[in-house]
């Protein structure tokens, strides 16, 4: 049984436990400057980046490719800057003229060039495949002592892991910067903190997140973990520390409970097929932040 | 009042700058939003360890003003020194309360927080809030009278709370030049009282204050000295020689009161101000 688990099912719940915590911790701040959704349109905005990157190298390998998707994350935020100003359009308009033409791009430029050997398939794109990342060298827990097996970790793994640091450290390391800047720019602006390079960090950093978990667990635990467990532990706080740190928690429950229930739930009910977990993972975190709008101490008109 | 007036008298502010600089001097200032420039031309100089209004109509671009100096808004033209040095050296000793905070009130931080983000130049990039720094920011909620409100989350603040707490971040900067854009602005009588008292206790410490302020009525209380603007300068200067029904006409086309002009500058009788109107010596 241990062995079993070490090997099938713990790796799949710790790259979901990392991805989802990865994503939930920019998306607090992404969800308090009103820019949740990049964390969905920078999967569309960073296809180009892909693309251009993996004609460069030749090979489908992850680094390069979210380099060159971080390096399309700083272009559009770049283009959509450019197209505001230029164009005196809101926001979110300029967003979208920017996401859907990159997308576009990217679409082209996968098209013109000899990328058949890649394929991208909508199914991996949306669910990625939770379930495949397994650990055929482990023999049990004490294969997480043993470097050879240790060596043939799925790689999927190792770098979540590093992306998910990655993350942490840039939130916890510029914190005090990022909370003043998202609560109020323009005083931001007065005591020397450079807004615009930090807002630029921030959304290269979602987009490293989003681009490393898109690639392991698929797009709709990016999307749901940007959004759900921030906009849930915001119901439930009024305190920011509070706040991330309760958003976590909820992506590391929904991850665990996710997986559980994808796998074993359907078994409960007496079908016969797991369901994805990577869907299961979403629906969780998104029944989760349903409880919190009805029960969540901190809900607007509630008296704090 | 007399120590005000002979610094913000031509002769003696040159020198002055040349030995103490100034903690505000601005030069050539012109801003646009559009096509018609909302700031055009604008030189102050503001004294040190005072009290300066910013008077004028609404739109006269008194807030434009400030935001361009601090650097908000990006200028057409014109130099700002701050003590003699250029903004970016010196930010750490401004403090600035904006007309209005365009913050989102829905944010998950407490009044507390708020005031607690005004020693982010104390702490720096890395520092820990420690509990010294916990206690002043509490001393600085106290000072605006808002100590039982340190929990409440921001927007669940009346409107002149909310004004108190913006100006507890200010205090808790420590900075020797305040800019505050209408701090009195929304707030009742009593709170009016106790942000005067602090702003004066502020100058007392020889802090230097700017505020932009609508009250004429209360300018020569308040206020040592007044900046009169419509677009361009109207008038600068101590109250005693700047604020004049000459300059404010100048300022306000003509749009005032006869009653509050009146009550300013009474033409006979007992007056608060016997000084005769000065012209403008501009
Ligand atoms: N963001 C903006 N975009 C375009 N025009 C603006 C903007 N902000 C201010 N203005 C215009 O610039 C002029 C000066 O505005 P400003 O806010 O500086 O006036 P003010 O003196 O502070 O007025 P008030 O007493 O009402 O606060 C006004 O005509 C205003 O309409
Ligand atoms: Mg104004």
């Amino acid at each position: 049984m241990g062995s079993e688990f070490v090997a099938l099912s713990l790796p799949p719940i710790l790259i979901g436990c990392l991805a989802a915590v990865a994503c939930a911790l920019p998306g607090n701040f992404l969800l308090l400057r009103r820019q949740a959704l990049i964390g969905d349109a920078i999967s569309h905005v960073v296809l180009p980046g892909i693309v251009v990157a993996f004609l460069l190298t030749g090979m489908v390998s992850t680094w390069p490719m979210m380099l060159g998707a971080a390096g399309a994350a700083l272009v559009a935020v770049a283009l959509i800057q450019i197209v505001q100003r230029v164009g005196r359009i809101e926001p979110g308009a300029a967003m979208g003229v920017v996401f859907t033409t990159m997308f576009a791009g990217g679409v082209l430029l996968l098209e013109q060039s000899d990328t058949s050997n890649v394929h991208l398939d909508v199914q991996h794109a949306l669910y990625g495949n939770l379930e495949s990342l397994i650990w055929l060298d482990a023999t049990g827990w004490h294969s997480l002592l043993d470097p050879e097996a240790l060596a043939w970790l799925p790689p999927e793994l190792t770098r979540m892991a590093v992306v998910a640091a990655l993350v942490a450290l840039f939130i916890a390391a510029l914190w005090r910067p990022l909370a003043i800047s998202t609560f109020d720019e323009g005083f931001a602006r007065t005591i020397g903190i450079p807004v615009t390079l930090l807002g630029l960090a921030l959304v290269v950093v979602s987009a490293m997140a989003a681009v490393a978990a898109f690639d392991a667990v698929g797009s709709i635990i990016v999307i749901a973990m940007f959004i759900c467990p921030p906009a849930a532990a915001r119901l439930m706080t009024d305190r920011l520390a509070t706040q991330v740190w309760i958003s976590a928690g909820l992506a590391l429950v929904s991850a665990v409970l996710g997986y559980v229930l994808a796998g074993y739930g359907p078994l409960w009910l007496g079908a016969d097929d797991a369901v994805s977990a990577a869907g299961m993972i979403a629906t969780v975190s998104g029944l989760i932040l349903g409880g919190a709008a009805l029960f969540g101490p901190k809900r607007r008109g509630q008296s704090g | 009042m007399t120590q005000a007036a002979a610094m913000m008298s031509p002769l003696p502010s040159e020198q002055a700058s040349a030995a103490v600089p100034l903690p505000l001097k601005v030069r050539g200032m012109t801003v646009s939003y559009g096509a018609t420039p909302a700031v055009f031309s604008a030189d102050m100089d503001i004294a040190p360890g005072a009290m300066t209004a910013i008077i004028g109509p609404n739109g006269a671009g008194k807030s434009t003003l400030l935001k361009a100096t601090l650097g908000i808004i990006p200028r057409l033209s014109g130099q700002v020194e701050v003590f003699g040095q250029p903004l970016d050296r010196v930010r750490a000793r401004i403090a600035y309360v904006p007309q209005r905070a365009s913050v989102d009130w829905d944010f998950p931080t407490r009044a507390l927080d708020v005031v607690e983000m005004g020693l982010y130049r104390q702490l720096g990039l890395l520092g820990r809030l420690t509990r010294q720094h916990r206690s002043l920011a509490r001393d600085c909620l106290d000072r605006v009278g808002m100590a039982d409100f340190a929990g409440r989350q921001i927007g669940q603040l009346s409107g002149g709370q909310q004004q108190r707490v913006f100006l507890a971040r200010a205090l808790a900067q420590g900075a020797d030049l305040y800019m505050l854009d209408e701090p009195f602005a929304g707030v009742d009588a009593a709170t009016e009282k106790a942000i005067i008292d602090v702003l004066k206790s502020l100058k007392d410490e020889g802090r230097t204050i700017l505020a932009v302020h609508h009250d004429l009525s209360t300018v020569p209380d308040y206020f040592d000295n007044v900046f009169i603007i419509n677009r361009s300068p109207v008038a600068a200067g101590p109250v005693a020689t700047a604020f004049t029904e000459t300059a404010l006409q100048s300022a306000y086309g003509g749009r005032l009161a006869t009653g509050l002009l009146d009550q300013l500058f009474p033409s006979a009788g007992p007056a608060p101000m016997p000084q005769p109107f000065p012209t403008l010596d501009a």
